[in-house]
């Protein structure tokens, strides 16, 4: 591993210590979720019904990790930025490792 | 940014699933032909970058929240089509792991955010054909390259939503999938990633790319061909 990509590790590293940030701040300025990413109950609240296609496949995968949180029913603010550390942590090697598989196959493949 | 599932008809995502599919196997063949092995460490760090940068929700304050992406940043340091590969991967791990951005949009997703806008970042770029030993306009580039990358794909994802309810709705005229039109979801994409998001991808994208130009150079794939480069 060269020196720069030795200091990219340690700025990513970093980058996920610092996620916690994606979470405190939308809650201090008081914003909501991202447009077009409410759930089936929020959208509810704000049209005053749920869309009979989305409610149908708004269920269609249970992710193992949903919205980043070990557990989304902890109130816990210091809790729910842990989770969300882990969670960094896990995607971002998994992506990591994915990638590296994935372009060293097709690289290999191109000798 | 990331389409969440029951927002899209199946005559959207199903169509956009085919293209990503397509410009994948193209993608394949050409990171085959355009990407050295030495890149390929670069490539597992540039897909992991783009996956923690959108974890940084940031407020448009008493609004919505939204993140940049990195899909510029990665296009002008690694060439575009290995921007769809890493891209695409943090984007299909967000969605099978994470549940953000839904399992039927995943083509919807990488056609937005992994082809449409790192072939947007490259090619803005590419027409400033900046002099790599001008620092400060190749930082000028990359900001232009980012910013704008973000906003015309925040527009392509409002298009995606606002032309649902013109596809798909009930006897009552409710909506099926996303209920608001274009005339709602073009304006508020747009406008938030103009005043914020936007800014923060060009930003993300112009320092790295600045910090690349420093330690080294030569790896730039945007800046490849150029007088004053040095060639390895």
């Amino acid at each position: 591993m060269t020196k720069l990509q030795r200091k990219i590790l340690c700025f990513l590293l970093v980058l996920c210590v610092l996620t916690p940030i994606g979470i405190l701040l939308p809650m201090v300025f008081d914003a909501g979720d991202a447009w077009g990413e409410w759930s089936a109950t929020t959208l509810s609240d704000l049209i005053g019904y749920v869309p009979s296609g989305l409610e149908k496949y708004s269920n269609i995968w249970n992710a193992p990790i949903p919205d980043y949180s070990l557990n989304e029913a902890d109130p816990s603010v210091v809790h729910q930025s842990g989770y969300y550390i882990v969670s960094g942590v896990v995607g971002a090697t998994l992506t990591y490792l994915v990638t590296l598989l994935i372009s060293k196959i097709i690289v290999k493949n191109g000798d | 940014m990331h389409i969440p599932d029951g927002y899209l008809s199946p005559q959207t995502y199903l169509p956009l699933m085919g293209v990503f599919v397509a410009v994948t196997a193209v993608a394949v063949k050409k990171v085959k032909l355009d990407v050295s092995a030495r890149y390929i460490p670069y490539l597992g760090m540039a897909a992991a970058f783009s996956f923690i940068i959108m974890m940084f929700n940031l407020p448009i304050p008493g609004g919505t929240s939204g993140h940049a992406v990195g899909s510029a940043v990665i296009a002008l340091l690694f060439g575009p089509w290995a921007a769809v590969v890493a891209v695409s991967v943090a984007l299909i791990i967000q969605a099978l792991v994470f549940g953000d951005g839904g399992i039927t949009a995943i083509g919807a997703n990488c056609f937005n955010m992994a082809i449409f806008m790192p072939f947007v970042a490259y090619y803005l770029f590419k027409l400033f054909s900046v002099n790599p030993m001008k620092k400060t306009r190749v930082f000028i580039a990359a900001f232009i390259s980012g910013y704008f990358s973000l906003v015309l794909t925040a527009i392509l994802t409002a298009v995606e939503f606002g032309i649902q309810p013109l596809i798909a709705s009930d006897a009552e005229g409710k909506a099926l999938y996303c209920p608001y039109d274009l005339s709602v979801a073009i304006p508020v994409m747009a406008i938030e990633h103009l005043v914020l998001f936007g800014i923060v991808e060009g930003l993300i994208t112009a320092l790295i790319v600045r910090y690349f130009l420093k330690s080294d150079p030569g790896l730039i794939f945007a800046l490849r061909n150029k007088k004053g480069m040095h060639h390895d």
